[in-house]
């Protein structure tokens, strides 16, 4: 459970799919709309990772 | 058994401000209360789930649920974030959980867990206090 990437992941769920429900009504837009914002999540932390990659500690 | 309804189809919510303050205070209580009550059910399973979903790895993940201790205005403010959960924050602290391993790796992962949930709660609150007085 020490893993960053699965600790964003597990994160990232839940938030994705509570600002879903949120912002949408209809169940379909909410999935979409959850589905996106858990990929620009992810996607994100990634390139943003692999960003800082040059920098030193 | 279809969850989508139309507006028209809902319930229409009562606007008194008893009502409204009870519908508040339900929502803090249970992640997904104010939208059960509001007619909302996949709404309010969604918050239930997802919202205790992440308290629950936050105490896992050996977060801490903070004291209200004025001294230290963060702690302070981190204390009033997890107290966004409700019952879930109170049954917490009853039983002793929470109490936060300093050492442990995942420390500040469980924290960022237990504040975001509570915070989101506060959210779906406001969310549920909106479509009750019809600006939803």
């Amino acid at each position: 459970m020490s893993s960053h990437l699965v600790l964003l992941i597990l994160f990232s769920l839940p938030v994705s799919a509570v600002f879903a429900a949120l912002a949408r009504d209809e169940p379909r837009e909410q999935l979409r709309t959850g589905a996106l914002m858990f990929a620009g999540f992810v996607g994100a932390a990634v390139a943003l990772g692999w960003l800082m990659l040059p920098f030193p500690l | 058994m279809a969850m989508k309804s139309t507006t028209a189809e809902r319930a229409r919510p009562a606007t008194e401000p008893g009502t409204l303050v009870l519908l508040c205070v339900a929502a803090w209580a249970i992640p997904g209360a104010g939208h059960f009550w509001l007619g909302r059910v996949q709404k309010g399973i969604v918050f239930l789930v997802a919202l205790t979903m992440l308290f629950v790895m936050g105490l896992v993940l050996q977060g801490r649920l903070f004291p209200f201790d004025l001294s230290e205005p963060l702690v302070a403010l981190a204390a009033f974030a997890n107290a966004g959960l409700g019952l879930p924050w109170i049954a917490g602290r009853a039983l002793g959980l929470g109490s936060g391993v300093v050492t442990a790796v995942t420390y500040e992962y469980g924290n960022c867990f237990l504040i975001v949930a509570g915070l989101l709660n506060f959210l779906v609150m406001l969310d549920a206090f909106d479509i009750a007085v019809g600006r939803k």
